[in-house]
């Protein structure tokens, strides 16, 4: 495995809440090699956002480890973290929340820049105009606010916020759930366009399976703030082995109206993640589950990278 | 297709919508027809009009600002548009049903779940108080709720389990016909999964005619009968599931699906449909498509285009077509 951009070792981030304490990321490890993209796919509330955040220093880890190009930064503070912000950055899911109504195009994407006292006034116009195109937003929007513009053309603003200061490593929190599917094609190319020319590592977080298995290198599957299963993206969809990826795979409405369709069937709600029980979290709706799922799950490596948290996966694969 | 009997008939449909003074060209022409027992989706894109039809045809359109300008809507041999809202009242609810895409905004936060359902059913049925509780509680529990969660709030329900209310709400007094905007939309794949295949047994037990919105054609694939492709408020494709998914013609449906990550097959960067949809106050001339197409030609861009019929059923509205069907 070539060097990793990102790794984090048994990563926890608890949230306290009134009944006591959330476990949003739970015991989390996983490697991202430079220039690739990971894509972090779950439910709504597994955690998968949380994650990238932790990552990026937005949250405090609970607890475990993370490391940026080689080096420990899970504890950096001040300067330190600064400076390790401008490598780290992060494009948001909703484009019409996360950009300031009041702010210009052109003042949205000059900020980042004038906050590093690295240009100079014409130096700033000039890179204003290069990330612009770099993102495929006219010139002639670049005095246009927000509510001007349709979520597409945001989503790009926010990308081209988020790349200013070349960083190296991106989260992307669902970029293109709130978009039309045309729109949608259009900013996935973006992505991947920039990946290759400015040599990103993505983390991408969505819930749509179809979009992960585009745009990902590698995979993992979260529930309930648990990794249940990583893996080589293709490998993922063409073995899955961890009964949940199972469910989640068939549960996807595909558009090959003569493909033969066989879902597995899940029973019951998603489970609270306050105050869990040790194990799998999954083994309530699992209709494989036995009593030794109860006790925490390890990791077993079934083929080179391919991770799966199930004691049972031998047997049932 | 004409001669069927059909159960639901749209004809030449007009729906504005006065906007700072301009005006919003909703819904141009639309025409639709629906078979007892079938489920339509309807396709396309935010701001194509789908979700104006479906209230258009609930007759819950807020007017002003909205304004039906011209059209037919006949539901069972009656003329929707001209009935007075009394006999609406009876339609609306019983006859017709409504699944609204956030459910949690179409619940109301202060009443318990039971009594929301509760209150549908004694107001239609004209039932007693205790007979329309008995009746919720069947209601709860034909979509998988215990009965006991009778007098729980909707905060206290996750979102899959909201919707399932929703949609016990709405098939409390057996309607005829069920119009589901997106009733997926906001729920995780597992529980999309759970909630599609409830409305499937549930229109199977009634003999419900659902027409169902949405952008997903994956779900689109799972559930329809018949497809129609909305764009810019006309309907630029439509024909039965078949047609659509594995002839699709006009370039805006074949761009839709080019723009769709596929789940098997190997492609390196999707093809989308270059462009932006066209602003509803200045709609282009000729074909709405226009502007985007990549096979567009000066016939395009002037005069009304008319729908081709390619094979029985399978409607197009492009000039691109005309070589390969005959006029309608």
């Amino acid at each position: 495995m070539a060097e990793p951009c990102i790794e984090v070792k048994n990563l926890e981030k608890y949230f306290t809440v009134g009944k006591g304490k959330l476990h949003a990321v739970d015991g989390v490890s996983f490697k991202i090699e430079k220039g690739k993209t990971m894509g972090v796919v779950g439910e709504s509330g597994c955690g998968k956002s949380t994650l990238g955040r932790t990552i990026i220093h937005q949250h405090e880890p609970t607890g475990g480890q993370i490391f940026f190009n080689g080096k420990d930064v899970t504890k950096v503070k001040g300067r330190a973290l600064r400076d390790l912000r401008e490598h780290m950055q992060i494009v948001f899911q909703d484009p019409y929340s996360s950009l300031n109504p009041r702010y210009t195009v052109e003042a949205t994407i000059r900020e980042p820049l004038l906050l590093s006292h690295r240009y100079s006034k014409g130096e700033l116009a000039d890179e204003v105009t290069r990330l612009m195109q770099l993102c495929g937003i006219d010139e002639r929007l670049r005095l246009a606010y927000p509510h001007e513009l349709d979520g597409g053309r945001r989503q790009r603003v926010g990308i081209a916020r988020a790349l200013a200061l070349h960083p190296d490593f991106v989260v992307c929190d669902e970029p293109v759930s709130a978009l039309d599917v045309s729109i949608q094609a259009q900013v996935l190319n973006l992505l991947m366009d920039l990946q290759e020319q400015e040599n990103l590592t993505y983390m991408f977080v969505t819930h749509d399976l179809s979009v992960v298995r585009h745009i990902s290198h590698d995979i993992c599957v979260m529930y309930l703030g648990q990794l249940v299963e990583t893996s080589p993206s293709k490998e993922l969809f063409e073995r899955p082995m961890h009964p949940y990826t199972k469910a989640l795979l068939s549960a996807i409405p595909t558009t090959d109206i003569h493909a033969p369709y066989q879902r597995i069937q899940l029973k019951g709600e998603i489970t609270s993640p306050i105050n869990p029980k040790p194990g799998c979290r999954f083994a309530a709706r699992c209709p494989y589950a036995v009593d030794r799922c109860r006790e925490p799950q390890e990791l077993h490596e079934m083929s080179p990278n391919h991770f799966v948290a199930c004691c049972r996966v031998e047997e049932l694969n | 297709m004409s001669q069927n009997k059909d159960f639901l008939r749209i004809e030449d449909l007009v729906v504005e919508y006065t906007s700072d003074g301009e005006i919003v060209q909703a819904v141009n022409g639309v025409s639709l027809s629906l078979e007892k027992g079938k489920t339509l989706g309807l396709v396309g894109e935010t701001g194509a009009g789908k979700t104006t039809i479906a209230k258009t045809i609930m007759r819950i359109l807020p007017e002003p600002p909205a304004r039906v300008c011209r059209g037919r809507i006949e539901f069972e041999d009656r003329d929707l548009l001209n009935l007075p809202e009394k006999e609406m009242l009876h339609i609306r609810g019983n006859q017709i049903a409504m699944i609204f895409q956030d459910p949690m905004t179409a619940l109301n936060p202060v009443m318990t779940v039971g009594s929301q359902i509760a209150e549908v059913i004694e107001l239609h049925d004209h039932l007693s108080g205790g007979e329309a509780k008995r009746k919720a509680v069947e209601m709860l529990e034909m979509v998988g709720i215990p009965g006991a969660r009778y007098d729980n709030y909707p905060h206290e329900f996750s979102g899959g389990m909201k919707q399932r209310v929703v949609i016990a709400m709405a098939l409390a007094c057996a309607p005829q016909l069920l119009l589901a905007d997106e009733p997926t939309t906001a729920l995780d794949v597992t529980i999309q999964a759970q909630v599609l295949e409830m409305i499937a047994d549930l229109k199977k037990r009634y003999d419900t005619s659902m027409i169902l919105i949405t952008h997903d054609l994956g779900v689109v694939a799972r559930t329809c009968d018949d497809v129609a492709v909305v764009y810019a408020g006309e309907i630029i494709e439509n024909g039965s599931l078949e047609d659509i998914f594995d002839h699709p013609t006009h370039p805006y449906t074949i761009g839709l699906f080019g723009a769709l990550p596929k789940l098997t097959g190997n492609e390196k960067r999707l093809s989308p449909v270059e462009g932006l949809p066209p602003d509803p106050t200045h709609l282009p001339a000729g074909c709405k498509f226009s502007p985007r197409c990549p096979n567009v030609t000066e016939a395009c861009r002037s005069g009304e285009v008319p729908a081709y019929e390619m094979t029985p059923g399978h409607f197009v509205r492009c000039h691109l077509a005309a070589n390969a069907a005959k006029e309608v």
